[in-house]
C-alpha cells in the first residue's frame, strides 16, 4: 500500500466535509454564540424543542427533495403531493369511518407514491426538464385536490390520529417534543444508509454527476429515476400526514408555498443545483439552520413577510458558496517551478 | 498473432440515425492478444461501432459473436460481463465521485451488487494501480485530478474488470508524448496477458507504432482489413480518405519584416514568466510544449482571457490591456480556442449564424439593423474559402462532422478580418482530410499577410506549416527553432528535453 501524503489542505478539506457540512456546523455554532451574547435569555432548552418541532415536517420533505437534487433534477411538486396525500387520507378516513393512528401515515405515503408516478413518467419516460415537469404536476395535483377531493377546512381529526399528533416523546424545558420525531429520524438514517452503502444510492450520485457516463457504465438511468420520483412522492405523502397530525387539522391550502424553504435547506446543506452532490447530514444541518434563523427572526419581532426574503437570501448564499468551492476545485494548477516550491 | 482465436466478431452491422447511414454491413474481427487499430476519418462510423459492441446502442441489423454465443444485440451489463471494456474519448467518468468509486463502478454494475463497500472499492483500486505502477489517491475526487490522471483512472476502471477486449476511443488526443509512452507500456503489458486491444486513432504514426492489425472504415463501410505489414503510410492514408495526401513542409518564404504581434516579457504568477517574441506579417509561428507547460495559458493571456501582471502585448504598436478580451479583439486578434464544443461554437445554431457571430457588427447598418443580403454574401464567401461541405447554411452546426465544425470556428474568426490569428490545437480530434484543409487555410491566410500563432503538440503539423517554432517548458520560453532547423526530430527532441 502506498504512503499517501496528507497535506494540511487535506485536513482542512476533511474538516470542511465533502458537502461543506463542517462550514454549516460552524455557522450554526456562530449563530448560537451570537444569540447567547446578545439575547442570553432566549438560548433555552425550550428554544431547542421549538426548533425541533418546526424542523420535523421540513426534514421529512427535504429527504425526498434531496434524492431528486442529487440525481440532477429539481422538484417543486412535493408540497402539493404532500397536502394532497394527507388531506385525501383524512377525507377518506372520515367518509369510511376509519380511526387508526398508524394506517393514515402509510395510506398517505402510498397516495404520495402514486402521485410520484406522474413525475416519474414525465421525467424518466418523456425525458422532460424536471423543473417544468414538476411545475406542471404541481398544478395538476393541486387543482385535482381542490376540484375532486375538497376545499373544506377540517378542524378535527379522527381521534387516534389526533392522539398521535399530540403524543409527547419527552418534554424539554416545558416544551413538548412529538413522538413523530422518531419515524422522521429513522427515515433519515435509512436514507443516509441507502445513499452511502447501496448500489442504488451510488447510482443516483452517478446519474447526477454524469448521466451519459452512467448509461455507458450500465446503470439503468430511467429505472433509477422512476424509483426516486416514486420514493420522493411517498416521502412527501408521509411528511404531509406528519404536518396534519402535528397541527391537528387538515386544510388543503397549507404546505403549498413552503417549497422554497425546503429547497433552501437542501441546497445550503450541500446538495448541488448541478446534481451529484449532497448528503442527509448536510440536509439535517440545513433544516436546523433555517429553523434557527426563522426562530430568531420571530423572537426579534421581524414581520413574517421578511422571512421569505431571508430564505431567498439563504438559497443564494448556499448556491454561491457551492459555485465558489467548485471554482476552487477546478482552479488551474501552477506551472512555474518557483510557484510550486513557494 | 493471426492464429490467435477470435474473441469478438461482428457481422453485417447496420445502423442508421434518422436519415444518416452510420454503418453499412460492417464486419469486425478481434483476436486474443492483438492490438487492433480501428482507423477512420470523423463520421466514418468508428464510434457507432464501438457503442454497438459495448451495448450502448442497438444495431438495426447484423449479429455479434462473443465467446461462442451469437446475439443480435448486447446490453451494457452483458457486454461488460463478456469482458468488453471501453475507454471513451470523453472518458465517461464521474467527476463528483472518488477515484475508488469511479474504478469500481462498472465492476459493481456488472456484478449486480446491491450493497457496496467503500473499503473493497479502495482495495480494488490500489490493486489495479499497483499493477500499473500508479500512485493516485483513491479517496481524491475525480474532478480534482489532471486530465492525464483522469485518463489513467479510466484505464484502471477498464482493467479492474475481467477484461478480454479493451476499446480505446482516441486515447492519446488529450495526452502528451510522455503520457502516451506510459499508455503504450500499459497496452503492451495487457497484450502480454492475452487481452485484445482495439484503439481508434487519427494519427498514422501511432497506428504503425502500436497495431498488429488494422481495420479501416470509411463512410460506414469497412474499406480495408489486414495485418500492419500489409499497409504503409500512403496506402493507409489512401484507405482513410480515399486519396493520397502527404504532410509536406510547405512554407512560403514570403514573410514581411514588419512586426505585427509583439509579446514583450509577459508574466502571470504561477503560470508563466518573461515570455517574449515578435511575429511578423505573413508569418506562421508554432508554440509548442508538453501539456501543462503553459503554452495554452500564454495564448489565453495574449487574447486577454488570463491577465498578465507585467510586460506588454501589442498589435501593430497598439498595446492590449491585460485581461481585456474586447481590447484584444479590437486590436485585431482572433482566437480559436482548444475546446471548440464549449468555447468556440453554438452547436444548435445555424452554420450561417455561427459564421457571422464574431463579425456581426460589421454586417449591420448605422442603426444597428442587420443587412440580410450582406450576411448571406459573407456566409457564401466563407463557405467557399473554407471549402465547407454543408447541405444548407441554415443547418445546425451539430449536423457537421468534427473537422467541418472546426472550420466553422476558424471561419467565424476569419470573418472579422483579423491581423493576428491565434489557434489552440485546431486539428485535435479532426480527421486527416479536414486537417490538411485547415493547414491549407492557415497557409493561405498567412500569404494574405495575416500573422498566425499556432499552439499545438502535433509535431508533423507544426513542421508542415510553421516558419518558426517556439518551445515552452514549465512556463518559460526555452527554445526557438529557426526556419532552416524545423524538422520533426528537432522539434520533438527539444520540446521533451
Amino acid at each position: 500500500m502506498s504512503v499517501l501524503t496528507r497535506t494540511p489542505q487535506f485536513h482542512i478539506a476533511r474538516l470542511r466535509g465533502r458537502n461543506n457540512e463542517g462550514v454549516l456546523l460552524g455557522i450554526i455554532a456562530l449563530l448560537l454564540l451570537l444569540i447567547a451574547m446578545f439575547s442570553p435569555g432566549t438560548l433555552s432548552p425550550a428554544m431547542f424543542a421549538d426548533i425541533l418541532r418546526s424542523s420535523v415536517v421540513n426534514m421529512a420533505l427535504a429527504l425526498g427533495v434531496l434524492l431528486i437534487i442529487i440525481s440532477g433534477g429539481i422538484d417543486v411538486s412535493f408540497t402539493a403531493i404532500a397536502i394532497f396525500a394527507a388531506y385525501s387520507t383524512v377525507v377518506l378516513m372520515r367518509s369510511i369511518g376509519l380511526d387508526n393512528g398508524i394506517l393514515p401515515f402509510l395510506a398517505a405515503a402510498v397516495i404520495g407514491a402514486l402521485l410520484g408516478i406522474i413525475n416519474a413518467v414525465l421525467v424518466a419516460g418523456f425525458k422532460l426538464q424536471t423543473l417544468i415537469a414538476t411545475l406542471g404536476s404541481q398544478g395538476i395535483v393541486r387543482g385535482a385536490l381542490l376540484a375532486f377531493v375538497g376545499s373544506v377546512y377540517i378542524s378535527s381529526l379522527p381521534s387516534a390520529l389526533a392522539q398521535i399528533g399530540d403524543a409527547r416523546l419527552t418534554t424539554i424545558g416545558g416544551s413538548a417534543v412529538s413522538v413523530l420525531v422518531i419515524p422522521v429520524i429513522l427515515l433519515a438514517v435509512g436514507l443516509a444508509v441507502v445513499l452511502r452503502k447501496t448500489m442504488f444510492g451510488r447510482s443516483i450520485y452517478a446519474i447526477g454527476g454524469a448521466p451519459e457516463s452512467a448509461r455507458r457504465a450500465g446503470i439503468r438511468v430511467g429505472r433509477v429515476q422512476t424509483v426516486i420520483y416514486i420514493a420522493a412522492g411517498a416521502l412527501s405523502g408521509f411528511a404531509g400526514m406528519v404536518h396534519v397530525a402535528l397541527v391537528g387539522h387538515a386544510s388543503p391550502f397549507e404546505l403549498v408555498g413552503t417549497e422554497l424553504t425546503v429547497i433552501a435547506a437542501v441546497v445550503i446543506g450541500g446538495a448541488s443545483d448541478a446534481g451529484g452532490r449532497g448528503s442527509v447530514q448536510g440536509v439535517a444541518l440545513g433544516v436546523v439552520l433555517l429553523a434557527l434563523i426563522q426562530n430568531s427572526l420571530v423572537r426579534l419581532g421581524v414581520p413574517g413577510f421578511w422571512h421569505t426574503a431571508v430564505v431567498g437570501v439563504v438559497i443564494l448564499l448556499g448556491v454561491a458558496i457551492q459555485a465558489q468551492s467548485r471554482r476552487r476545485r477546478s482552479k488551474r494548477s501552477t506551472i512555474l517551478e518557483s510557484a510550486v516550491t513557494a | 498473432m493471426t492464429d490467435n482465436p477470435v474473441v469478438l466478431r461482428a457481422r453485417g452491422i447496420d445502423k442508421s440515425y434518422g436519415g444518416v447511414h452510420a454503418l453499412a454491413d460492417a464486419d469486425l474481427e478481434i483476436r486474443a492478444g492483438e492490438v487492433h487499430c480501428l482507423a477512420g476519418a470523423n463520421g466514418s462510423g468508428k464510434s457507432t461501432l464501438i457503442k454497438i459492441l459495448s451495448g450502448v446502442e442497438a444495431p438495426d441489423r447484423g449479429e455479434i459473436e462473443i465467446a461462442g454465443t451469437v446475439t443480435s444485440k448486447l446490453s451494457v451489463v452483458g457486454s461488460i460481463s463478456h469482458g468488453i471494456q471501453v475507454i471513451y474519448q470523453d472518458l465517461s467518468l464521474f467527476p463528483n465521485l472518488t477515484v475508488a468509486e469511479n474504478v469500481a463502478m462498472t465492476t459493481r454494475v456488472a456484478g449486480r451488487a446491491r450493497i457496496i463497500s467503500i473499503t473493497a472499492a479502495r482495495e480494488l483500486t490500489l490493486t489495479v494501480m499497483k499493477r500499473l505502477e500508479l500512485d493516485i489517491d483513491p479517496d481524491a475526487l475525480l474532478e480534482e485530478l489532471s486530465v492525464a490522471q483522469r485518463q489513467l483512472v479510466a484505464i484502471c476502471r477498464a482493467i479492474a474488470n475481467d477484461v478480454r477486449v479493451l476499446f480505446m476511443d482516441e486515447p492519446t488526443t488529450a495526452l502528451t508524448w510522455n503520457e502516451v509512452g506510459t499508455l503504450f507500456q500499459v497496452v503492451s503489458a495487457l497484450k502480454a496477458d492475452g487481452v485484445a486491444i482495439v484503439f481508434v486513432s487519427h494519427k498514422t504514426e501511432e497506428v504503425f507504432a502500436l497495431s498488429d492489425r488494422i481495420t479501416v472504415l470509411r463512410n460506414g463501410k469497412v474499406v480495408a482489413v489486414g495485418g500492419v505489414a500489409e499497409f504503409d503510410r500512403d496506402s493507409l492514408v489512401e484507405a482513410l480518405i480515399g486519396r493520397q495526401e502527404l504532410e509536406e513542409r510547405i512554407v512560403s518564404s514570403d514573410v514581411h519584416d514588419s512586426p505585427v504581434l509583439e509579446v514583450n516579457s509577459i508574466s502571470a504568477p504561477g503560470l508563466f514568466a518573461e515570455i517574449s517574441f515578435t511575429a511578423h506579417a505573413g508569418e506562421i509561428i508554432g508554440l509548442t510544449g508538453l501539456m501543462g507547460s503553459g503554452r495554452s495559458e500564454v495564448a489565453d493571456a495574449i487574447f486577454g482571457i488570463i491577465p498578465f501582471t507585467s510586460g506588454r502585448v501589442a498589435v501593430d504598436g497598439h498595446d492590449i490591456r491585460s485581461g481585456d478580451v474586447a481590447s484584444a479583439i479590437s486590436a485585431g486578434i482572433a482566437y480559436v480556442p482548444s475546446d471548440r464544443l464549449t468555447q468556440g461554437i453554438f452547436l444548435d445554431q445555424a452554420i450561417s449564424r455561427n459564421l457571422v457571430a464574431s463579425s456581426i457588427s460589421s454586417l449591420a447598418n448605422k442603426l444597428g439593423w442587420l443587412r440580410p443580403k450582406a450576411i448571406r454574401a459573407g456566409v457564401d464567401k466563407l463557405i467557399d474559402e473554407l471549402s465547407l461541405k454543408v447541405g444548407s447554411p441554415d443547418d445546425p452546426v451539430s449536423s457537421l462532422s468534427g473537422g467541418n465544425q472546426q472550420r466553422v470556428v476558424i471561419g467565424k474568426w476569419l470573418a472579422t478580418n483579423p491581423r493576428v490569428l491565434v489557434l489552440n490545437g485546431p486539428t485535435v480530434g479532426v480527421d486527416i482530410g479536414s486537417k490538411a484543409a485547415i493547414l491549407q487555410i492557415l497557409r493561405e491566410k498567412a500569404a494574405q499577410g495575416i500573422t498566425v500563432l499556432l499552439i499545438s503538440d502535433d509535431v508533423p503539423e507544426l513542421v508542415s506549416v510553421c516558419h518558426r517554432v517556439l518551445v515552452v517548458r514549465r512556463g518559460r520560453l526555452v527554445d526557438e527553432i529557426a526556419s532552416q532547423n524545423v524538422t520533426v526530430e528537432a522539434v520533438r527532441e527539444r520540446s521533451i528535453a
